[in-house]
């Protein structure tokens, strides 16, 4: 380090300045329940490796917001989304890019823990198996072992693979969620409301494991605790009555926001 | 006096009952109805009831004892010749002095008189009086039809001052109770409550009814042809005997038909099933709400169509279809065109069946699967896996202990199913694995057995029972262990 | 609001690097995909195709049911033939026994021009007018001794062979030999329908009709009022009985052993092959009670018990699904239980009641199997007056038909069958208006 000079310590740090990458950009969003209007154009972009929060009173449009980037909202009747969400800089509401293949790149774990009624070992084998991700027996050991590790639950749950998966506890079945998706080896999880059915000390465990997973994934957050959004983001988005109010680092968010609403949010006026 | 007049004076009286009870309640309570515990209305029904209900118990055990007490005096009443003879004989015996009795109160007493000295003349004169005799009676009948006269009237008239006596004495005693503290909504509601448990014990009168009336005369079939002969048999041949004749020597195996229930609903299940559930996972996972809206009860009209017209529809255009349609490809394959599908077919009972059967399958796997937590789905959509994946991966194994306990629901249905196999199966008890000759079923022999003439006395018209108690008990097993599946699996995601 | 955001602007964007494409086999999976929805698709339409033709089948089979072909001729009711000793005046019977069937014989040669001496010829002639003749005309005389001896124009029956000739039923290409009309009936038939003689007329007797071994001349008569008379009987008692066990599993029973017994026993009872009824009323209203054989009393009964399940799924269900909040509403102003149930619940749950007794009916309308175990399939000719009389029922009438060989039943029992689909649609209908009318949310 000492050899370098400080002009290229100053490029370094410049480029670092500007080396802001977006994971997926989300222009003008607008979503529509038959005639509901859920979204207004929400401009959003999403950073690479980064944990990103979504906060906001309930309906406030976060979750919504949230589906939109995996069109998970195509399996709602009457749902329409307009404006522009890209991935890598492709329009993911495009005709030609297919949603399985998007779903398989943009993994998402859900509210409520929901894994398969089948054995530990086959939900997180789940994803794998299906896109062909495994073409022999160790390979798919291999993946179920380091999705298992991934998610922390390695340890506990080693000797009982072929046990079933709803017979864990709440947080362990989260976390085997969590597995799942990441088993697929997608780009971005994104999470609605990860730990609001499990216990504090799960919740603690969950957290932890969103934060390690950030080295690796890009993370999109839904909460519904600001606790829990400046514990674990680095970038926090306000969500308001279907508009985005402001996005920001989570440290500003949290000490200084721009805006009154989110001012009088975090400090409990209304939510 | 006759019953449906007494019944009037019964309901007189307790309307009389209720219009005094009433005035009652409204005399003591002098104005102030809120000093009175129930309004007044109550007072008069409760009056009422007890008008009511003793004189209608009484009525009823009348009804049931009187017959039975009568019969076996005037029995007791016959020369000793004639009670030693068989109880076929003696139910003849006595129906024909029932016969006479009624014909002797359309008599004159001249008329009577002429009867009690010449029995035979008796055929004739009650004849020209419309009530017909199968034979000249004995004396000693005529002698038990005067009893059996007098002894009815005396029954009526007893009958009728007890019943007015129990109606009186009731609505009197109930009158008098009336109070302003009697707590007369409560029990009014109390006799209320108690129809109330009655109605619901119908079930299971009617489950004992089906199972003790079966039981019976299976046991008597049973008496006449024993049991493994019955169970394990290979042939039927029950050889309709001439009527009257107690001649049991035919042979009564129940194995052919139960091959041939089970073949045809087997061929049923090979339609209904995967028709049904693909049905059934199209309309619960890809039909948009409208298309769902329109093919989900046409679907469903296709379980509310009689099963006579399916078995017409077996018998009148399937069938011959069928037969035509195989001479046809006999004639291009070989040259002859003979038909090898015969019109009365399992597979022609079967197809139409499974037809039958398809909404059955589809409207209960359609709830089963909606049943399967949506959750489920978007995990697995979440991971980017297709529609059919996820139905095929996650929705149906997910839902597969239910559909089981569909499919059997269905299957009983299909082994309890008559019409369609009465119609286009064929009556020829026969073991084969040919589905495209004509086997029978359990349900085709009840039906062959218990129509014409019946004589509750020789195994021909018994085997029915057994055969129907039989089924019975397959399609409640079968029942029971769907329903506990379905439940168990409905409590898993509730 | 775009300005709310503090994004940089779109200009400045860096999108990050799309990673290498993975093969995760697109195309093979969406090929399965199509496939599978498919045969959904094509289930669905197997299903609808197969509604399709039956309906179809029984409605091209049974069109023609409800046109009756008729021969309007001037029939001269000559004393030599009715009365030719004049003795009508003493002996009623005369008038009974006498031979009709050659007063409408010859009336019809006469029209014709046929030599009444060529014995085989007047034969075919007898051969186009239907049997039941014999009837129509002795109670035309009966009611009215006066026409003997006059010319009045009656409107015959034709032979159901005949019927079925005009309605192009037979193939006039067969060879005559093989065939039930002959070359000269039919000649006689064409040159019937063009003086109009001959003609196709509402087919009143259908409805009217008892039981008749000539096809032109049976009705649905009896198995309409025999039907008529069940669904009366399983009204009266399988409404109210079942709307009371009802009220008392959903609103009062304790939850214990009894109840559960009751619970299990109805679920089960709901699936009893309907045959296992039959024999129930066989051997119990039958064989124990004594009641007729063929009532309609029997079968009504037997259908009652048969329908109850039905009923009382159908009633739990519409009390389930009045909230809670009404009966706490009335208990809290002091109502009793009884009068919670009574005033308030029942009534709000009335429309589904009454739907389901509708379908419940309606089932039972279309029921077979255990009527013919208490002999119900009887040869009935005269409308039963009560429900002691014998009776058959319109599902019944449909199977004795069916069992027919003659081709004009095939018609009779199409027709029979639409009949009855007509009135299973009609009750159906009424359940979903007064389902649609009634419907509440909560």
């Amino acid at each position: 380090m000492n050899i370098l000079s400080e002009a290229a310590v100053e490029k370094a740090l410049d480029k670092k300045m500007n080396d802001v990458s977006y994971k997926m950009i989300g222009q003008d969003v607008s979503v529509y329940y038959g005639d509901k209007r859920a979204l207004y154009d929400v401009n959003l972009n999403v950073r690479e490796n980064t944990v990103t929060a979504l906060i906001g009173p309930s309906g406030c449009g976060k979750s919504t917001f949230l589906r939109t980037l995996n069109r998970m909202n195509d399996t709602i009747d009457g749902c329409r989304v307009t404006g522009r969400i890209a991935l890598d800089g492709d329009d993911i509401y495009d005709p030609s890019i297919d949603v399985v293949e998007l779903r398989a790149r943009v993994g998402m774990v859900f509210q409520k823990p929901n894994p398969f009624p089948k054995s530990i070992y086959e939900n997180v084998a789940y994803g794998p198996r299906i896109h062909g991700l495994a073409r022999t027996r160790a390979e798919m050991d291999a993946i179920v072992e380091k999705s298992l590790q991934r998610a922390g639950l390695w340890n506990e749950v080693k000797d009982r693979l072929q046990e079933s998966g709803t017979g864990l506890s709440g947080g362990q079945q989260q976390r085997l969620c969590i597995a799942r998706a990441v088993a697929v080896s997608p780009e971005v999880i994104l999470m609605d409301e990860p730990c609001s059915a499990l216990d504090p000390i799960a919740t603690a465990r969950v957290e932890e494991l969103i934060h390690e997973l950030r080295a690796n994934f890009t993370i999109v957050i839904v909460t519904h605790s600001m606790q829990q959004a400046a514990r674990v983001s680095q970038r926090t988005a306000m969500f308001h009555l279907g508009q985005l109010v402001e996005e920001n680092d989570t440290d500003k968010i949290f000490t200084n926001p721009d805006d009154q609403r989110t001012q009088d949010y975090i400090m409990g006026r209304f939510g | 006096m006759s019953i449906s007049l007494l019944l009037l004076l019964v309901a007189a009286i307790g309307v009389t009952g209720y219009v005094g009870g009433n005035r009652r309640a409204q005399a003591l309570a002098g104005g102030r109805l809120s000093s009175l515990h129930s309004r007044p209305g109550y007072y008069g029904s409760l009056v009422a009831i007890w008008a009511l209900l003793p004189a209608i118990a009484v009525l009823l055990v009348w009804i049931v004892a009187s017959p039975v007490y009568i019969g076996s005096t005037i029995r007791s009443g016959f020369p000793e010749a004639v009670q030693a003879e068989p109880q076929a004989t003696q139910n003849l015996n006595y129906n024909m002095v029932g016969a006479i009795a009624r014909g002797l109160k359309l008599l004159t007493p001249e008329e009577r008189a002429t009867i009690s000295a010449d029995a035979a003349a008796a055929r004739a004169l009650l004849s020209s009086k419309g009530v017909p005799l199968a034979a000249d009676p004995a004396p000693y009948m005529v002698e038990a039809a005067q009893n059996l006269d007098r002894m009815t009237t005396t029954s009526r008239m007893i009958v009728t001052v007890l019943v007015l006596a129990a109606a009186l004495a009731g609505a009197v005693v109930a009158y008098r109770s009336v109070a302003p503290r009697l707590r007369a909504r409560n029990r009014v509601e109390g006799v209320m409550l108690a129809g109330l448990v009655g109605a619901s014990s119908i079930a299971i009168l009617t489950t004992i009814g089906i199972v003790a009336s079966m039981l019976t005369e299976a046991v008597h079939f049973f008496s006449m042809v024993p049991a493994w002969e019955f169970f394990f048999g290979t042939v039927w041949d029950p050889r309709f005997a001439a009527a009257g004749a107690t001649d049991s020597s035919g042979q009564f195996g129940l194995i052919p038909l139960l091959a041939g229930t089970l073949y045809i609903g087997f061929v049923a299940m090979l339609v209904a099933v995967p028709v049904g559930l693909f049905a059934a996972i199209y309309m619960a996972e890809y039909a948009s709400s409208h298309f769902r809206s329109v093919a989900k009860p046409l679907i469903e009209v296709l379980a509310g169509i009689p099963t006579i017209v399916y078995g017409f529809f077996a018998l009148a255009s399937v069938g011959p279809f069928l037969r035509d349609i195989s001479a046809q490809l006999n004639g291009l394959a070989t040259g002859s065109y003979a038909s090898f599908i015969q019109a009365q077919s399992v597979l022609t009972a079967g197809f139409v069946m499974g037809i039958m059967l398809i909404p059955y399958v589809s409207s209960l796997s359609d709830d089963i699967i909606t049943a399967v937590p949506r959750a489920l789905r978007d995990g697995s959509l979440g991971l980017g896996a297709t529609r059919s994946e996820t139905i095929k991966r996650v929705v149906l194994p997910a839902a597969l202990p239910g559909i089981v306990g569909a499919l059997l629901m269905t299957a009983s249905r299909a082994i309890g199913e008559t019409m369609i196999v009465v119609l286009a199966a064929g009556v020829a008890a026969r073991m084969q694995l040919n589905p495209f000759e004509p086997m029978t079923t359990v349900t085709v022999k009840i039906v062959n057995q218990l129509t014409g003439d019946l004589e509750f006395t020789s195994p021909q018209t018994l085997v029915a029972f057994a055969l129907g108690i039989t089924l019975f008990f397959i399609t409640l097993c079968l029942n029971i262990y769907a329903l506990y599946i379905v439940r168990k699996y409905r409590e898993q995601y509730e | 609001m775009s300005q709310v955001t503090t994004s940089p602007a779109t200009a400045a964007f860096k999108a990050s690097v799309r990673p290498e494409r993975r093969d995760i086999g697109l195309r093979r999976r969406y090929a399965s995909e199509r496939r599978f929805r498919l045969y959904g698709l094509a289930a669905i339409a197997f299903g609808l195709l197969f509604l399709f033709l039956l309906l179809s089948s029984v409605v091209s089979k049974g069109y023609t049911a409800f046109l009756q072909t008729k021969i309007t001729i001037p029939v001269e009711f000559s004393e030599q033939v009715i009365d030719k000793d004049g003795e009508r005046a003493t002996d009623p019977k005369v008038l009974m026994t006498a031979n009709y069937p050659v007063v409408a014989r010859n009336a019809l040669a006469k029209v014709l021009g046929v030599d009444p001496g060529d014995r085989a010829a007047m034969r075919e002639v007898g051969g186009m007018i239907s049997d039941s003749v014999r009837v129509q005309l002795r109670d035309l005389v009966v009611a009215d001794p006066s026409v003997i001896g006059r010319t009045v124009d009656v409107a015959i029956l034709a032979h159901g062979n005949v019927d079925s000739a005009y309605k192009g039923q037979i193939d006039l290409g067969v060879d005559e030999k093989n065939r039930k009309v002959s070359d000269r009936q039919v000649g006689w038939m064409n040159q019937l329908a063009e003086t109009g003689a001959l003609a196709g007329h509402f087919n009143t007797g259908l409805f009217t009709n008892g039981a008749s071994s000539r096809p032109e001349a049976a009705g649905l008569g009896v198995a309409l009022v025999g039907s008529l008379y069940m669904m009366l009987i399983v009204l009266v008692l399988s409404l109210p009985i079942g709307v009371a066990a009802s009220i008392y599993l959903e609103e009062f029973a304790p939850k214990n052993r009894f109840t559960d017994l009751i619970e299990v026993n109805i679920n089960n009872l709901a699936a009893v092959p309907s045959i296992v009824y039959g024999l129930l009323g066989l051997a119990v209203f039958v064989n124990f009670a004594g009641f007729p054989r063929s009532a309609a009393l029997v079968g009504g009964l037997v259908l009652t018990l048969m329908t109850l399940p039905t009923i009382i799924i159908a009633t739990r269900a519409a009390l389930k699904a009045v909230p809670p909040s009404i009966r706490a509403a009335a208990l809290g102003l002091g109502a009793s239980n009884m009068q919670t149930v009574f005033h308030h619940v029942l009534p709000l749950a009335m429309p589904g009641i009454l739907t389901g007794t509708i379908i419940g009916l309606a089932h039972a309308l279309g029921e077979t199997a255990p009527l013919l175990l208490i002999g119900m399939v009887a040869f009935v000719a005269d409308v039963p007056a009560t429900p002691l009389d014998p009776a058959t029922a319109l599902p019944v009438q449909i199977y004795m038909w069916a069992n027919e060989a003659e081709r004009a039943f095939v018609e009779r029992t199409s027709g029979a069958i639409i009949v009855l689909l007509i009135f299973l649609i009609l009750m159906n209908v009424g359940a979903i208006l007064l389902r649609r009318r009634f419907e509440r949310r909560w």
